[in-house]
């Protein structure tokens, strides 16, 4: 099949083909496992067409001014362009190259393809700068999380020290209490010498 | 309201608290990022053996008796440590040191983590790509020479100086995500085990839900199996390495965070009957399993990644070979690859030869590639992580993984500080306890000092504290406790103990191991640990991108003024030891002189000199 469309192209454009040579660019399918038939051939001409008349306002650009040749079992080939006006004039390379990187954006996305599988020999991509955040994502989910912590922090805080101050108010219930139960403890408890600590409690009350 | 010690003291609600909390102590990042490593470099399912051994006559026997001895006495290392003698007083304040000097750097490892998880709520991960360099002709170039994952890492997080003399300045970013980490850390432990009590039921059974996730999914990535292959494949020679057996010994060590102080805190809350023997056997155990559990995720997930680097150097040099012989997609194909290289040479040597091909397309290298710690988390998994669908989500449970991991282990580490401190009542009566000014005062400290981890040379600093401090004072420790315990309180002692909580005595393995196994192990452990560090004068990794062979880090040695940090961090936690013995032997000869009777009831020694 590509067979024939090469020998096709051959007869059709027998005399674009000196032409072809020198002024050609290159155009090259990096990505494996492409499916190249004649229609993706009508779309890159088409697309390239569309290239050229959005670079060169005015000009009506055709499919049939844009020919390829050269085309290898690899899916890459060379073509140039020829003026919509007088189909001998070519051309020059410097606005073909300036019309492609226009619109390289829209030529990959006819092809569903990006700047490192559809690959302009000779035309490097300009690299896409990254979004920058206004504000950066991370400083968000700090400010959450930190925010949280802290609210935490301070109402354990809070909660404590009221709850210190209610206290003394149920102290005085369970001074008499507390003081029986610690001493049947000591009955009890022989491992723990209280006696002496036992001294400290009531002076201080 | 002053009371007696004994309803002063605070309980654990239940005994799952207690349990969970251990656990969470033993189980820390380097059961995920040291465990597996040491398999992987020591043969595989071969690094079981010397492991198991280790665990079942070093770790377990040194297990069981910080728990019993903190739950029979009731008190923090440091109390423990003078009730048994007062000569033995130094020893709570060596643990109580490096707990300390482990939670700052130890945090600011939990720093980064949070770092990384700020930074994974983003689409595209921003360590996926480079960034590009000022006037936007190309990539940053220290980025393209090494790889988006290391800029991300080295530049981007830590900003490193290229030499730990070059301190470079305070990283904001850096510092807010470490006042983060003690924040969290803060509002955690501040109650001690009441808070503590509760935090663990997420921080530590969380990891294991990650764990889990990771293994079902990781199971199914292609590469995996390559991995775990790998991974237990044993190779029965390495065996015969005493280097081997010497890392086993030390992994088990420091993986059960002994030494530290906290877990005697940790036991001391609890009842006095409690089966002290049982707990210690199901801590142990859970934390190597953990590790096993742990290192099958890690190496499939490793798996992959080797998977997908062989593969794209295959692909490039495919497309490398297909562009120049201009042959039709698909014909050269992953698995005939090799065919077609070797026709192609022969046919056509002249062109072929002009193709440039990268010649280490070697799975075997790709999985020979072994890192641990940091490498592990900040550098392959983060590459890893963002070739897998849904990569933020990954990210970021792996984030959280590791955040819990660390903070149930920082758990144990402040309360190593925390529990001496107010056993000790150094803090004057007049602080208001309402805001628990101790424990908010020592965290604000421990914030300000771990700061300098936060500089431009902080990484080199962490790498610094978690070799030496880490390390031999640990070792030292521990083998006084042992001494201390068994043969200065006396074996029968113990036992009595041990009978009076559990209502059996130790069997005769226990007694064995205490008593001769686990001190001559520890002893040998030290001794060569001592004798390997001390053969090389230490050096460092730099990362340093004017390097000649950069994207490697350079080796360079460490100047004397850092040596001497060395030297004072190794000796300043265990110098408490001897120097608290003198101070105490000096004391009682000087008070047997003058013939005063001290009558202080908490201390029960026999009085008779």
């Amino acid at each position: 099949m590509l067979d024939k469309i090469l020998f096709l192209l051959c007869l059709a454009s027998a005399l674009a083909d000196e032409r072809c040579m020198p002024a050609g660019r290159d155009l090259m399918l990096l990505m494996l496992q492409y499916v190249w038939n004649e229609n993706e051939m009508f779309l890159f001409r088409a697309s390239l067409a569309f290239a050229m008349r959005n670079h060169m306002n005015g000009q009506q650009f055709e499919v049939s001014n844009i020919i390829v040749c050269n085309e290898t079992m690899r899916v890459s080939f060379w073509f140039i362009v020829t003026s919509p006006l007088d189909t001998s004039q070519l051309i020059d390379q410097e606005n073909v190259e300036a019309a492609i990187r226009q619109s390289r954006n829209r030529i990959n996305s006819a092809f569903l393809l990006t700047d490192k599988t559809l690959e302009f020999v000779d035309i490097l991509p300009t690299l896409a700068t990254l979004y920058t955040h206004p504000t950066p994502p991370w400083l968000i989910v700090f400010g959450v999380v930190m925010g949280a912590v802290s609210a935490g922090i301070i109402i354990m805080l809070v909660s404590s020290v009221v709850q210190k101050k209610r206290k003394p108010q149920d102290e005085d219930d369970d001074e008499e209490t507390r003081v029986k139960t610690v001493e049947n403890g000591d009955a009890h408890d022989g491992i723990h010498n209280m006696s002496f600590s036992e001294d400290e409690r009531f002076t201080k009350m | 309201m002053e009371n007696s010690a004994v309803e002063e003291r605070p309980k654990w609600d239940n005994k799952a608290q207690y349990l969970l909390t251990c656990i969470g102590f033993a189980v820390g990042l380097g059961n995920v990022w040291r465990f597996p490593y040491l398999c992987q470099i020591y043969g595989g399912g071969a690094f079981l053996i010397p492991y198991l051994i280790a665990l079942v006559f070093e770790g377990l026997p040194l297990l069981y008796l910080e728990l019993a001895i903190g739950q029979r006495l009731r008190l923090g290392s440091v109390g423990v440590w003078n009730s048994i003698s007062p000569l033995l007083g130094g020893l709570g304040i060596a643990s109580s040191i490096v707990s300390l000097l482990v939670s700052l750097f130890y945090n600011t490892i939990l720093a980064w983590v949070l770092w990384y998880f700020f930074h994974s709520f983003q689409n595209p991960l921003p360590w996926s790509s480079c960034p590009l360099n000022v006037n936007r002709t190309g990539y940053n170039v220290e980025c393209e020479k090494s790889t988006p994952v290391d800029y991300f890492w080295y530049r981007e997080t830590l900003n490193i100086t290229d030499d730990i003399e070059i301190s470079g300045s305070l990283q904001w970013w850096m510092v807010l995500c470490l006042v983060s980490a003690w924040f969290i850390v803060y509002i955690c432990a501040i109650k001690g085990i009441d808070s503590i009590g509760k935090a663990v039921y997420v921080t530590s059974t969380f990891p294991y839900l990650v764990l889990t996730i990771f293994l079902i999914y990781a199971l199914t990535l292609p590469g995996a199996t390559d991995g775990l292959v790998y991974l237990f494949t044993p190779e029965w020679s390495t065996l015969l390495n005493p280097q081997v057996w010497l890392d086993a010994a030390t992994q088990i060590f420091f993986s059960l965070s002994v030494a530290f102080g906290g877990l005697i805190a940790f036991s001391s809350y609890n009842t006095e009957r409690n089966n002290c023997e049982r707990d210690a056997v199901l801590v142990g155990v859970i934390n190597s399993a953990t590790s096993l559990y742990a290192s099958i995720p890690v190496f499939s997930i490793l798996g992959f990644k080797a998977n997908n680097a062989f593969l794209s150097c295959i692909n490039e040099n495919i497309l490398a070979l297909t562009n120049e012989f201009e042959m039709p997609d698909q014909n050269i194909t992953v698995d005939n690859y090799d065919h077609w290289v070797n026709y192609l040479n022969q046919t056509y040597p002249d062109q072929f030869s002009k193709v440039p091909l990268n010649d280490g397309c070697d799975r075997q290298k790709f999985l020979d590639e072994s890192v641990s710690g940091t490498g592990l988390a900040f550098i392959a998994f983060t590459e890893a992580v963002i070739a897998m669908p849904g990569s933020q989500v990954w990210a970021i449970l792996f984030f959280v993984m590791l955040f819990s991991l660390g903070l149930s282990s920082m758990f144990g580490n402040m309360e190593g500080v925390l529990t001496p401190i107010r056993d000790l009542k150094v803090l004057p009566k007049w602080l208001p306890d309402e805001i628990f000014t101790g424990n908010s005062i020592v965290f604000i400290l421990c914030c300000a000092v771990a700061l300098i981890f936060a500089l431009g040379s902080g990484n080199y600093w962490v790498e610094v504290f978690n070799s030496y401090v880490g390390s031999v004072p640990l070792l030292i420790i521990a083998l006084f406790e042992l001494i201390g315990v068994i043969y200065i309180r006396g074996m029968k002692t113990f036992s009595d103990d041990i009978y009076f909580m559990t209502g059996r005595r130790p069997n005769i393995f226990w007694k064995a191991c205490w008593m001769v196994i686990s001190p001559l192990l520890l002893l040998v452990v030290f001794i060569f640990y001592v004798a390997v560090q001390a053969r090389k004068h230490p050096t460092y990794p730099a990362w340093n991108p004017d390097y000649v062979d950069f994207p490697k880090t350079e080796t360079k040695s460490y100047p004397d003024w850092v040596f001497a940090i060395i030297v004072l961090l190794c000796s300043v936690p265990v110098i408490p030891i001897p120097l608290m013995a003198i101070y105490r032997l000096t004391r009682r000869i000087m008070r047997r002189s003058s013939h005063h009777a001290d009558l202080n009831p908490y201390n029960n020694y026999a009085f008779e000199g």
